[in-house]
């Protein structure tokens, strides 16, 4: 690929990652009423969207081979436990982290 | 208060909540340079991309783009498809990035994952300005990942280091904020749809493939459940 085509295509990625991000603010702008329905998924979505994003950063586990996820499954125990138990976000995030890093460099 | 306090203000506000990106995007954004430089990219490629593209997973795959044959269409088609989540976010934020003035085109523009849950769940304390509290949070964010993508550009072949295993803060921050919005919603429909049909579609579709169908399993799931949700709302 040329130099040429190369900036193309990395304009093309940010035009289309911008496009992705602007586009519901520009079909509803804030002058203009939201229709009630795209207000209604304005109010659920992030809920329903959080979900969809733990589940992304766990996309490439393979359950029926290497470590079946248990490093994965460990981790996520370790910071869901400690997170309603003590409320710490960075208490919770790092010793799951921690966790998940010692799983996976010495057991796994 | 003047201007700057104010300033100031936000920023000490909006630190502490990014420190877990500090660590995730350092760390990814490293990897992303050493990976960018293992293919033998300039460090001027990972640090331009990081700041100009900013969307992590898009910017891996838009390396094995440019080792590819030139097709911008199949480029524009695959960002598309792999941001195709930011669409969610937009219509989540239309309230919360409202009055921010020229400061709203940056936010919208820096929206990565994590600049969107940051910014959709935290309880901005009442005397921070909103606006500049978000934009300092995508702003850190920001700057970490490019740092990040900076030093793994220049220095990557330097670093030693085990650090196996580091990206996992990040599936340990969604689950936090994920923990914390469960706790403040009284009805947990909403994020069991959410969760259920990603499991689902993401066994179905495989992990490549598996965000579009998701996508579109929530919104008929939730577009369903409207009207006995609305209607029970409407009872309390």
């Amino acid at each position: 690929m040329s130099l040429a085509q190369q900036i193309i295509t990395i304009s093309v990625v940010v035009f289309g990652t911008v496009l992705t991000r602007f586009i519901p603010f520009l079909l509803f702008p804030p002058g203009k009423t939201t229709p009630p329905y795209v207000q209604y998924l304005g109010s659920v979505l992030p809920l329903a969207v959080l979900g969809l994003l733990v589940v992304y950063c766990l996309k490439d586990v393979t359950l029926l081979a290497g470590n079946h996820g248990i490093p994965e499954f460990i981790g996520i125990a370790v910071v869901a436990g400690l997170h309603l138990w003590k409320g710490q976000m960075l208490l919770s995030i790092a010793a799951g982290t921690i966790t998940y890093m010692m799983l996976v460099q010495f057991i796994f | 208060m003047n201007k700057r306090e104010m300033l100031a203000k936000a920023f000490f506000a909006a630190f502490p909540h990014t420190t877990p990106i500090l660590a995730g995007f350092l760390f990814l954004g490293i990897a992303y340079g050493m990976y960018m430089q293992s293919l033998g990219f300039s460090a001027i490629y990972p640090i331009v991309m990081s700041i100009i593209i900013f969307a992590g997973s898009m910017e891996f795959l838009a390396a094995t783009l440019l080792l590819g044959a030139f097709n911008p269409f199949h480029a524009l088609f695959l960002t598309l498809m792999v941001n195709a989540r930011h669409l969610f976010y937009g219509i989540s934020m239309l309230e919360k990035y409202k009055n921010t003035g020229k400061k709203k085109s940056y936010l919208i523009f820096g929206m990565c994952d994590e600049s969107f849950s940051i910014n959709y769940s935290a309880n901005i304390p009442r005397n921070v300005d909103k606006g500049w509290f978000m934009t300092f949070v995508t702003l850190l964010n920001h700057c970490y990942w490019a740092l990040g993508a900076a030093i793994g550009g220049i220095f990557g072949s330097l670093i030693s280091f085990n650090t196996e295993g580091l990206e996992f803060v990040m599936t340990a921050l969604f689950v936090v904020i994920f923990i914390e919005q469960w706790r403040k919603e009284k009805k947990h429909l909403i994020a069991l749809i959410g969760l259920t049909a990603s499991v689902i579609s993401l066994i179905l579709f495989g992990g490549s493939g598996f965000i579009l169908p998701a996508m579109i399993a929530i919104l008929a799931a939730v577009t369903a459940v409207r009207k006995p949700q609305e209607q029970k709302e409407a009872a309390a």
